[in-house]
């Protein structure tokens, strides 16, 4: 069988060594060259989707096993569930987005070359996380994909950049090294062997209470800083603020993701009793980030700062749906990180836009921005309303079955969380008046509207929002498998006794 | 007690023979040869000849071994796998250090032109006028190498004093050699001399009170005494903390560090990256092979021990390298925080963790070395416009990525590799070190080691940052001078090479350092 993961991780990667290796008289092609890699990427993965059984949806297909480093129990070892390979899409469709939004960002062929070879290794690092089902490669790609990411931030974008990629690379660090002791308590829990880092052989150990609790809380503390999750959440407005809209869109939108995917894929299955323990806690937290991400987003002056907070607030429910056991809850968390992935992955790109015409990231300076800029504007209502989860969006079918899904579980912090919606709608509504509407400001008069090239852009991820809002059955389909199977695991022995019977 | 001679067997002393065979012949190319070129040129030959023929016959002695080794003279010294695979490495460290002690930028090298004349005086500037060059660099790096590859094969508490100092003084004398800044590095050889002679002193007193409990100096006899379990206990555990202090002196673990920073930084860098890796590696080797086998008895009593120096140790050294404002400095705590990680493996008193230790030298070694070369690479310029000392000061690498990429790039790989980035050797290092003191149950102590790490990536990304992110103030361009000497730059590629092959497929070094993980009694 065609090996499709292994091609869709290694070909961006070649890719970014071949920009890396273009004499300097030729690294004016660096973009074509990126975005001809990257739709090549996209046409492979869908391929890759079209073959993807629906039925067999909670097996990883495409699965590949191959002796890494038998010595301490590492594999190469890739497969997708329906949860990874939604996440796959989502990574090849934004990368070719996100090269196509920087078209002009740079003047200088040797920067664009360095900063597209770095999205395009990122890309493959992406592909890698959401496919490895080795916990020791999920970990090297978990932490390697910093470095281009640190790179990304330090190298392009504002004033603060240094002190953001920095202030990025300590949480993550910290929380990568504890979850390494978390890894290798696992192998040792494990059955060992050449193939001990497998996922599929370090489901249902049988381990102390303390030993599964504490290996859980060290993997958990890593997913809670990626998934910033309240009280860990702080690097993500200093890095959206700083960073170029482009890197922000595949952070937040992606990588972010990769908290609440190892929470499904590594937490629930791995340790599910200590998930159980932790939940209520851990919903708790959830809850504090619902609100706490809305309130602030509400008070933000800058925009980038704004949506990281609304995406704060937006992981608080997707964990909330994940800890609360439920069938539809979870299914609802997973279809929620892909529609927060379209949803604010098209926001920082129209707010990367706006800062590009008016060369400020402030609410403050614009205004009146709807007359000059329908076309502008009315993208940018679009993909706000669909980030306050309006029907016929898709965010609203994820929100919705979370905070239904995971209502008989917990109650209170579902009545809570509801509160955050509807703060959401404060906090995009708001932002939209300020900038949009009112009299028209000072030198914004002769703002251009949306070009071709942005029109491209935001038009795909705009129709797969509303093809989803209406149609979110293509998602859920896939979806169910992987949820039921995450629950199931998670479900006591004596529980599933009682349900049985 | 009597002491009959012992059949030596000498095969398996080729590698060591080797090397001090060359170190012998240097002596007498002094002598001998008079003009000052060609007596380096036959000194270099000679050296990295000796060293990288010791590492095949290394290898080779590897294939040929039958079985897991043997004693090869009397009770003293052992040749086994645990001891060829540390051969191996510290004669390509030597090799490696052999490299940068020969390099030359713009006909000068690191060492002074003679040593014997006060600094600044009339008389040193005329040797430097004449062309002088110290030559007995490379027999002393000899001696030392000679010394830390026999130092892994001894299992006897005298031999192990002898080899102590066999590989000892070499450094003590090279330490002081430094063209630049010779006062500091004056000050920095007496330093290590009087504290390097005081740590030898209270390690044979040491082993003197552990022969008091044992009557016996050889590791089997040693651990014969403690399983017959004598009353004499407060004896062999005093005589046994000395005998670590000696060895965790070499080692650079706190409390025994202070000696690193003035020692690190006032050396010749070839020196410093030499003593860097080698002598630390050859530390850990006798270090793991008297815990293991002479002391494994006393395990419960030493890991309590172990645990607090290498918690110590971990946290001094990176929360003092934070602060650090000099290169040097910088990778001398570095490398005290290094020997923390070192500690956490050896703790677990496992035979995973003779595995884990030496690739973790290895990996560690590599990066030195390739940081210290690079070090030796970025220089001042001095007003006249000449080429001056190594330009350390943190900020004086500001905007060195723009300047020379590929230098900064392989500076930032061997950086990430001591910080344990995935897909360099320095995480599979810190993965399996660790690993074998999870497997022993030591998860507190990891944890300690991982939040350590943590910390410590802190200050590899500030220079990291430095070097990339940072604009440099336009005067730098005439005050910091990026030079392109051949040598180091060979390190450099062999390290980054090494950096990254250990890093992404590591199973068949692993494989080795599975197979060397025992000890032959």
């Amino acid at each position: 069988m065609f090996p499709f993961l292994t091609v869709l991780i290694v070909l961006p990667a070649v890719a970014a060594i071949v920009l890396r290796a273009l004499p300097a008289s030729a690294r004016h092609a660096s973009r074509p060259i990126a975005l001809g890699s990257a739709i090549a990427e996209l046409a492979l993965a869908v391929v890759m989707a079209v073959r993807f059984v629906p039925s067999a949806a909670g097996d990883h297909q495409f699965a590949q096993v191959h002796s890494w480093i038998p010595q301490i129990g590492a594999s190469w070892a890739v497969g997708v569930d329906g949860m990874g390979l939604l996440l796959i899409l989502l990574a090849v469709l934004l990368t070719p987005l996100v090269i196509l939004a920087g078209w002009k960002d740079d003047d200088d062929a040797d920067r664009q070359m360095k900063y597209l070879g770095l999205i395009l290794a990122l890309e493959s690092f992406m592909v890698l996380i959401f496919a490895a089902r080795d916990v020791f490669l999920f970990y090297v790609a978990f932490e390697a994909m910093l470095i281009p990411l640190y790179f990304l931030i330090g190298l392009f974008g504002g004033e603060q950049r240094r002190y953001a990629a920095v202030k990025f690379l300590v949480f993550s660090l910290v929380g990568g090294l504890v979850m390494l002791a978390g890894v290798i308590a696992l192998y040792g829990a494990g059955p060992g062997g050449s193939q001990g880092f497998l996922t599929d052989n370090l489901k249902g150990l049988s381990m102390s209470t303390t030993t599964e609790r504490l290996i859980f809380v060290a993997f958990f503390f890593a997913f809670a800083i990626k998934a910033p999750m309240v009280p860990l959440h702080t690097w993500l407005p200093t890095v959206a603020q700083t960073a170029r809209p482009g890197t922000t869109t595949l952070l937040v939108a992606v990588l972010d993701k990769v908290g609440t995917f190892g929470m499904i894929s590594l937490c629930l299955p791995l340790f599910p009793n200590a998930s159980r323990w932790a939940a209520p806690v851990i919903i708790s937290f959830a809850v504090a980030s619902v609100i706490y991400g809305a309130v602030l987003a509400i008070g933000q002056k800058d925009m980038l700062r704004l949506v990281a907070y609304t995406s704060v607030s937006h992981f608080g429910v997707m964990v909330l749906g994940i800890f609360a056991f439920r069938q539809t809850a979870l299914e609802g968390s997973a279809f929620y990180m892909l529609n927060h992935g379209l949803s604010t992955g098209a926001l920082f790109l129209v707010v990367g836009f706006l800062i590009k015409r008016r060369g400020s990231a402030q609410i403050a300076d614009f205004g009146g921005l709807q007359r000059v800029v329908p076309v502008l504007a009315g993208t940018f209502l679009i993909i706000g309303l669909s980030a306050l989860a309006l029907p016929g969006l898709s965010p609203f079918v994820s929100e919705i079955m979370v905070l239904v899904g995971a209502y008989p579980a917990a109650r209170a912090a579902v009545i809570v969380a509801i509160v955050g919606v509807v703060l959401a709608a404060l906090y995009i509504l708001l932002a939209y008046q300020k900038i949009f509407t009112g009299p028209v400001r000072k030198g914004l008069e002769k703002t251009p509207d949306l070009s071709l090239r942005e029109k491209l852009v935001t038009g795909p991820l705009i129709v797969a929002m509303v093809v989803l809002g209406f149609v979110p059955g293509v998602a859920l389909t896939v979806l169910r498998d992987p949820a039921a199977a995450a629950i199931t695991t998670t479900v006591p022995a004596n529980t599933a006794a009682e349900v049985s019977q | 007690m009597s002491v009959p001679s012992p059949v030596i067997l000498w095969g398996p002393l080729v590698p060591v023979l080797i090397v001090v065979g060359a170190a012998m012949v240097g002596i007498l190319v002094e002598a001998f040869i008079r003009q000052s070129a060609m007596r380096r040129l036959v000194q270099t030959v000679l050296a990295l000849a000796a060293t990288g023929a010791a590492m095949i016959v290394a290898f080779l002695q590897w294939a040929v071994l039958k079985g897991d080794g043997a004693r090869i003279a009397g009770n003293y010294l052992v040749s086994d796998r645990q001891s060829l695979a540390w051969q191996a490495i510290l004669a390509l460290f030597a090799l490696m250090g052999m490299l940068l002690f020969s390099s030359r930028t713009q006909g000068e090298d690191a060492f002074t032109p003679l040593a014997s004349v006060a600094p600044g005086s009339t008389e040193e500037a005329l040797a430097a006028k004449r062309g002088f060059a110290q030559t007995e660099i490379f027999p002393l790096g000899l001696f030392a190498a000679a010394g830390m590859m026999l130092f892994t094969m001894v299992s006897d508490t005298i031999v192990l004093f002898v080899v102590l100092e066999i590989l000892s003084l070499p450094l003590y004398l090279l330490v002081g050699l430094a063209r630049r800044r010779r006062l500091m590095s004056q000050e920095a050889a007496l330093k290590y001399f009087l504290m390097g002679a005081f740590a030898s002193a209270i390690y044979l007193f040491g082993a003197s009170l552990v022969f008091g409990y044992s009557a016996a100096t050889s590791y089997a006899g040693i651990a014969a005494s403690i399983a017959a379990g004598l009353d004499r206990q407060p004896m062999l555990l005093a005589g046994v903390a000395l005998m670590l202090v000696g060895l965790l002196f070499k080692l650079g673990a706190v409390p025994f560090h202070a000696w690193t920073p003035d020692v690190y930084q006032g050396a010749p860098t070839p020196v410093t990256a030499f003593m860097a890796a080698a002598t630390k590696a050859a530390a850990a080797a006798a270090l793991a092979r008297l815990l293991y086998l002479a002391l494994f008895g006393l395990a419960w009593e030493i890991a309590p021990v172990l645990w607090t120096v290498a918690i110590a140790t971990m946290l001094l050294g990176t929360v003092v390298a934070i602060v650090q404002t000099d290169v040097k400095r910088m990778l001398a705590y570095s490398s005290i925080a290094h020997a923390g990680f070192l500690l956490v493996a050896l703790t677990s008193f496992r035979g995973d963790a003779l595995a884990a230790v030496p690739f973790y030298m290895l990996a560690y070694g590599l990066a030195t070395l390739g940081a210290f070369a690079v070090v030796s690479q970025v220089r001042e310029r001095t007003p006249d416009g000449a080429l001056g000392a190594e330009a350390t000061r943190l900020g004086q690498w500001a905007g060195l990525g723009r300047r020379a990429p590929w230098l900064a790039a392989a500076m930032a790989l061997f950086l990430l590799s001591f910080a344990g980035i995935p897909l360099t050797a320095g995480f599979i290092g810190k993965f399996v070190a660790f690993r074998a003191a999870i497997d022993a149950g030591a998860w507190p102590l990891v944890l300690v080691a991982v939040l350590a790490s943590a910390a410590a990536a802190f200050f590899y990304v500030r220079l990291i940052v430095l070097m990339f992110l940072t604009p440099a103030p336009p005067e730098f361009d005439e005050s910091v001078e990026v030079t392109n000497a051949t040598g180091p730059w060979l390190v450099m590629l062999v390290a980054a090479a090494g950096t990254i092959l250990l890093g992404v497929l590591p199973s068949p070094v692993l494989e080795l350092a599975h197979q060397a993980a025992i000890l032959v009694p």
